[in-house]
This record gives structure tokens, C-alpha cells and sequence, in this order.
């Protein structure tokens, strides 16, 4: 689901980040791995920043909820849910249906290359869908748990300086600009296709996915997300165990 | 504008119960890891998420309005733009941009 190494490495500015007779250093390729998405985060954490300074709630609260909390889809849903100051019980359950989907990633995340307690607090903090996407795929095998680290640190600050950046500068943005939210809709768009796209033979699976999209929000419109991971989920492994007993069969 | 100390409660409640999704799971699936149905899974996985999070945010379309058009718009240029330049940060600021241009001037609601 992630942004391709070829995406990284193409017309990106990437590829000029390091000297290309040394070798870089963890830092400088992490900085390199992190770039890609840090051009979407930017642009996205402003985009938070400006749609919290619109909604009249202080620019500090920017920085802190993208620091401390730093999942963007639910801190755009909390914007509204404080401006309506819904009780916190409220905001505890939202955010857990929101963020269970985190769950998945611990089967593939590579924690164990992660030393330290502190290390690896900070990694299964900062444990975001995008920093999953770069590092449990194929090219990250040989990643030290050094550079997976500083690769989450470069995407949290690109989190947390946009958002504060877009705090700031939001009250300088006319009222009448709509629409910034967007970003994070084209931000999945892209993901999504980058996912697709790396398991071209295997178009049942996103079609899947969609189908249990559309019935949750029949179904269950008020916990879209939740009820369709479970189905989908239902769905993959429903399918994972007809296809073993076709095997067998045959 | 809520006060202060709401809004911090607010983002710490909501810290503490997403760093817990992401950090619990690890000492509960762990061992599981081996199994033969978390390797189906696990690589089949992100691209289903990645679909069902556009869902999500799409959830609210206002189907049976004009207004509708905007995002519609916006998302085909986000797909036009990835699927010719492949180049993620230039197709989330075009899909972007079309929408904020729309909402703001045409489809203003």
C-alpha cells in the first residue's frame, strides 16, 4: 500500500538527497525513503492546521493532537468532535474504532529489528499507515532498526510542522477556501492504487474490500469502518480456506 | 471555542488508545505471526484497507445534490494524475487543488 521504490527513486528529488559514491548513513537513507511521503504530509498536515485555525480552536491544539496522537484520518474527525465538545468517552470509542485497523500491523511490522524498550516504544508509536506501508514490504528487508526509526521520525515531524505551519498561517487563508480535507481522500486514493497495483493478479481482493465498503454503509453506516475490515477480513480468510480445500482436492 | 483542558484531555484520551492499537497487538499476535492464514493475509491485506479507508472518507457524498460533482472531479483527477505520472505528492496536490478550486468558487455549500 505503500508509495513504490520506483515512485522514491524517479523524478522525486530523492535520488540527489545522498552522494552517490558513499555510502549513506542510516539518517540520509531514511531521509531518502521518507520523502516521497513527507510531500504528501506536508501539504495534508497544512491542510489539518488550516481546517483547525477555521474551526476557532487554538494553533497549539494543532501541534499537540499531531504530536501526541499523530494519526491524520482521526485528528481530522476530532476537529469536529471538539468543536462540538462531545464527552471524552465519546472520543475514546471513536478513536479506537478509527485506529483498530492498527491491529493488522503488528503481524508484519519488522519490531523485532527495533533494540531497545525506548526504540521500540516510539516505533509502535509512531507506528502510522504510511510508515507500515514503507517498511513491511519487500524492500525494507534490510533495513536496520535504526534507519525504521528515523524513518518514522521524519514523517512525524513532517506531521507535526505542516499541522503547525497550517495552524499559523490558517487565519491567513480566507473563510470562504473549502474543501482541504480532500487531501486526505486523494492521500488514500493514491495509496490504494499503489497497493493494487503491486499484486496486479490479484484484483479480488480490492474488489472485496469494496464490497464489504458498500455493505457496512448499507448495513452499518454508523460504524462504516469497523464493520467492513470485519468483513473483509471474514471475507479473505473465508476465501483463504475454500482455495486450500480446492488444493487438497485436487 | 472549548477550553483548555478539555482539549487536552481530548488529544491525551485519544493518544493513549491509539498508541495502544498500535503497540498491544504485537505481544497478542506475535506468535501468530508463523501461522499459514496470517501469511495469506498479511500480504493481501493493505491493499483492502487502502480501499476501504477511500470509502470512508467518501462516505458522506451528497448523492443527490450538484455538490456531489466536486469530489467526483477531484477523485478523478487524483486517479488521472496517479495512474499518468505516478508520482504520489503531485497527484494529491492536483485532486486537491481541483477541489478546493470547486467547492469555493462553484459548488460553494
Amino acid at each position: 500500500m505503500c508509495i513504490p521504490p520506483a515512485v522514491a527513486g524517479g523524478p522525486a528529488p530523492t535520488g540527489s538527497a545522498a552522494p552517490p559514491s558513499r555510502t549513506p548513513s542510516d539518517t540520509w537513507a531514511a531521509f531518502a525513503d521518507s520523502a516521497s511521503v513527507g510531500l504528501a504530509f506536508v501539504p495534508l498536515g497544512i491542510a489539518f492546521g488550516v481546517l483547525v485555525a477555521h474551526a476557532g480552536v487554538a494553533w497549539w491544539w494543532a501541534t499537540l493532537s499531531s504530536a501526541l496522537i499523530y494519526g491524520g484520518s482521526f485528528e481530522f474527525l476530532l476537529i469536529g468532535m471538539v468543536t462540538a465538545a462531545v464527552p471524552l468517552a465519546s472520543v475514546a470509542v471513536s478513536a479506537f474504532l478509527v485506529n483498530v485497523r492498527h491491529v493488522f500491523y503488528a503481524l508484519s511490522f519488522p519490531l523485532h529489528r527495533v533494540k531497545g524498550p525506548l526504540g521500540r516504544a516510539y516505533s509502535t508509536f509512531a507506528l502510522c499507515d504510511e510508515a507500515y506501508a514503507l517498511t513491511a514490504g519487500e524492500q525494507a528487508r534490510s533495513w536496520s532498526g535504526r534507519r525504521i526509526r528515523r524513518l518514522q521520525l521524519f514523517l512525524h515531524l513532517y506531521w507535526v510542522g505542516g499541522a503547525t505551519a497550517g495552524a499559523l498561517l490558517g487565519s491567513l487563508v480566507p473563510a470562504g477556501v473549502t474543501g482541504l480535507d480532500f487531501a486526505l481522500t486523494a492521500l488514500f486514493t493514491v495509496l490504494a492504487l499503489d497497493a493494487v497495483r503491486d499484486r496486479p493478479g490479484d484484483l479480488p481482493t480490492p474488489l472485496l474490500a469494496l464490497l464489504s465498503a458498500l455493505t457496512a454503509r448499507l448495513l452499518f453506516p454508523g460504524s462504516l469502518l469497523i464493520a467492513a475490515f470485519a468483513l473483509f477480513t471474514a471475507g479473505l480468510l473465508a476465501r483463504h480456506l475454500t482455495t486450500r480445500g480446492r488444493v487438497r482436492h485436487a | 471555542m472549548p477550553d483548555a483542558t478539555y482539549l487536552v484531555a481530548a488529544v491525551l484520551v485519544s493518544g493513549a488508545v491509539t498508541w495502544a492499537l498500535r503497540a498491544l497487538p504485537f505481544t497478542a499476535l506475535g506468535p501468530l505471526r508463523a501461522s499459514r492464514t496470517v501469511q495469506y493475509l498479511q500480504p493481501r491485506m493493505p491493499a483492502g484497507i487502502m480501499v476501504i479507508l477511500v470509502a470512508y472518507c467518501l462516505r458522506g457524498l451528497p448523492l443527490t445534490h450538484t455538490a456531489v460533482l466536486a469530489p467526483l472531479a477531484a477523485l478523478a483527477v487524483t486517479v488521472g494524475v496517479h495512474l499518468w505520472r505516478r508520482n504520489a505528492p503531485l497527484s494529491i496536490l492536483a485532486g486537491t487543488a481541483v477541489h478546493v478550486a470547486l467547492v469555493s468558487t462553484v459548488f460553494t455549500y
